[in-house]
């Protein structure tokens, strides 16, 4: 396929992608406007994650404690302190982004597969704790958390919450374009290209690494509160290790740094495992080898990033060359 | 006192579970610098395939309780062993210079495993045959079962095998050089994949042998059971210093004793939060563990 060609391609998906999550709400039944909000839950954290994963390249196990953390603010906030939807808001994420800088500050200077294993134990003490603890409603959850109201409307239909939903990724989508091609964007790419050589450009890399674990966190707490207000109730079994696997599935099976795969990747997540209701009992299963097979034929995911595939290009042809050079010297020594 | 001396004594038990698991993280780790995460589930389906070996036995009426258990050590820890050479061959050996895609076909690997046992199994909680029922020893107040005793002395009898071949074999040497250097290894003749495949098949060999016998001495297990252990045994390894041997003895066993006393004095559901805890505090305050050397991050 040429280099035309491939633009159509992704021109068409765009444009379909674009009809599917307007016409959903007007023309579906309530349990699909259902499972499309859920996809934008899952486009919203994956994009979270993206930021810290596909952007700055630290590895995060723990992602759904900062989702947890921005749940439970909104549900404890409008149930016990009876706040606005809309002023929970600014609290979720002061709460995610100070939980992002706790346990950031100390291990983002760890190994990268230390950091992994600190997030993964950070995820489960949260996890624990919320089931633990009980101003967070233990094992049951928090539940009867109001619907969110703008001016004297209540977003209370599917639609409603959907168009909610379709808002909140809009804006989480258009800041983490912004944020690839910010300063800080370009620091992160540099940072997991070469930490070394980005330290000897001028970049300090604990602080730029800190900036992506905070506002990944803020994303996920975004993320959190639209998704307690959208169940209404909500209980320590939605942010386990799975919860986090499954996010970075969405990142990693989009493919690393791409937005459209992350988009696109979502509703995959989401939809499948819709379909595949009736092989339940399979379905992690064939999930788990799905993983491997996906890492051996295709570690770039289904949409890679532009850049990504730049870069790999860019790599080969140095590959190539180097190569040829080695092949160039081997023929003069034996002549 | 005598909860703390009580505590000490059950958390010496789990230790040696921890102290097991640990020790396959930390070979893994140290040759090929992979977290293996589905290390957990290859203990987990050594306890299962204990249990068939147990239920096989008696369809042969082979009853007596130490030749039983004997086997199915034998054959839980063979087959095990088995299974985790061939999750290397397949998942991780494509992989072993991608390290990031490596690490989540090891998550898949540990999905695989897990739910291959929900599917072959069953997704509720299987019991173990009870087969000793020594009331052990009491000594004062603290009761010290005939269980606790053998897993205890077995585990570091193991241990110290797992010692001596590390240290005082041809294959041992050349895993430790491995892990210093794989080019000069494979420079000086070592098959470098095999003598990965072997550490995969020690490691899990040692996790089948927590596995059959976490099986005995909880009477009950279930697909999941390796998640949490499999984490807590990498806390371990990190604790005594990733890479070393000796290290994730004393790692297991500490971690077994503070979570013992957590549970003791705290209480038993927040034992999780102090493990990890541990682990955090220690991968900030001293990332190399209490006995490990300093290791250079390598891409």
């Amino acid at each position: 396929m040429n280099a035309l060609g491939r633009r159509w391609v992704r021109g068409a998906l765009i444009a379909a992608v674009i009809a599917v999550a307007l016409g959903l709400p007007i023309a579906g039944t309530p349990y699909l406007i259902d499972v499309g909000t859920l996809v934008l839950v899952y486009v919203m954290l994956g994009l979270g994650l993206n930021v810290v994963v596909g952007y700055a390249g630290l590895l995060d196990l723990g992602y759904a404690a900062f989702f947890a953390i921005g749940a439970y603010t909104t549900a404890i906030l409008m149930d016990d302190a009876h706040l606005a939807f809309w002023w929970t808001l600014p609290a979720a994420a002061c709460f995610t982004a100070l939980s992002g800088v706790v346990i950031g500050t100390p291990t983002l200077r760890l190994r990268s597969d230390y950091l992994a294993i600190v997030t993964l134990g950070f995820g489960e003490i949260v996890r624990i704790a919320a089931t633990n603890l009980t101003f967070t409603g233990g094992p049951e959850g928090l539940y009867g958390i109001p619907h969110p109201t703008i001016g004297g409307l209540v977003l209370r239909s599917p639609q409603a919450l959907y168009f909610l939903g379709l808002a909140f990724a809009l804006v989480v989508l258009a800041g983490s374009y912004n944020l690839a091609r910010s300063r800080l964007g370009r620091a992160w790419l540099a940072i997991r290209e070469d930490e070394a050589a980005a330290q000897a450009v001028g970049i300090y890399p604990v602080h730029s690494k800190l900036m992506a674990y905070v506002l990944g966190a803020v994303f996920a707490g975004a993320a959190g509160s639209f998704f307690a207000v959208k169940l209404t109730a909500i209980n320590p079994s939605s942010f386990t290790f799975i919860q986090s696997v499954t996010i970075l599935m969405v990142i990693i099976l989009g493919g690393m740094g791409s937005l459209p795969g992350v988009v696109l990747a979502a509703a995959v997540i989401v939809v499948l495992p819709e379909v595949l209701r009736a092989f339940d009992q399979v379905r992690m299963f064939a999930f788990g080898i799905g993983l491997i097979i996906l890492m051996l034929m295709r570690p770039q995911g289904l949409w890679p990033s532009r850049i990504g595939q730049i870069e790999r290009r860019a790599v080969a042809v140095s590959e190539a060359s180097a190569a040829a050079v080695v092949a160039a010297d081997a023929a003069a020594t034996t002549e | 006192m005598t909860v703390a001396l009580q505590q000490l004594v059950n958390g010496l038990t789990v230790g040696a579970f921890y102290a097991l698991i640990a020790l396959g993280y930390t070979m893994v780790y140290g040759i090929i610098r992979l977290i293996n995460f589905a290390h957990g589930d290859i203990y987990a389906v050594g306890a299962f395939l204990g249990l068939s070996t147990y239920g096989l036995l008696r369809l042969l009426h082979v009853d007596n309780p130490i030749l039983t258990t004997l086997l199915g050590l034998v054959v839980s820890m063979g087959c095990t062993g088995l299974l985790g050479m061939l999750v290397y061959r397949v998942a991780y050996r494509p992989l072993l210079h991608a390290r990031l895609s490596i690490l989540i076909s090891a998550i898949g690997a540990s999905l695989t495993l897990e739910y291959g046992l929900f599917l072959i199994y069953s997704p509720s909680f299987l019991v173990y045959p009870h087969l000793f029922d020594s009331p052990g020893m009491a000594l004062g107040d603290i009761s010290v079962s005939g269980l606790q005793i053998i897993i205890f002395v077995s585990g570091l009898v193991l241990m110290t095998a797992l010692y001596v071949v590390v240290h005082r074999t041809k294959i041992g040497m050349a895993m430790r050089a491995l892990a210093i250097n794989q080019d000069a290894a494979r420079l000086m003749g070592i098959d470098v994949n095999r003598v990965i495949a072997v550490t995969f098949f020690l490691g899990s060999t040692l996790a089948a042998f927590a596995g059959v016998l976490t099986g005995l001495y909880y009477s009950q297990i279930s697909f999941l059971m390796g998640f949490l252990i499999g984490l807590k045994a990498f806390t371990a390894a990190v604790l005594g210093g990733i890479g070393n041997i000796p290290g994730a003895v004393v790692g297991g066993f500490l971690l077994g004793v503070l979570e013992g006393l957590a549970a003791g004095y705290f209480s038993s559901r927040w034992k999780d939060v102090v493990a990890f805890g541990i682990l955090i505090v220690i991968l900030v305050v001293r990332p190399r563990g209490l006995l490990g050397e300093r290791v250079v991050e390598r891409m």
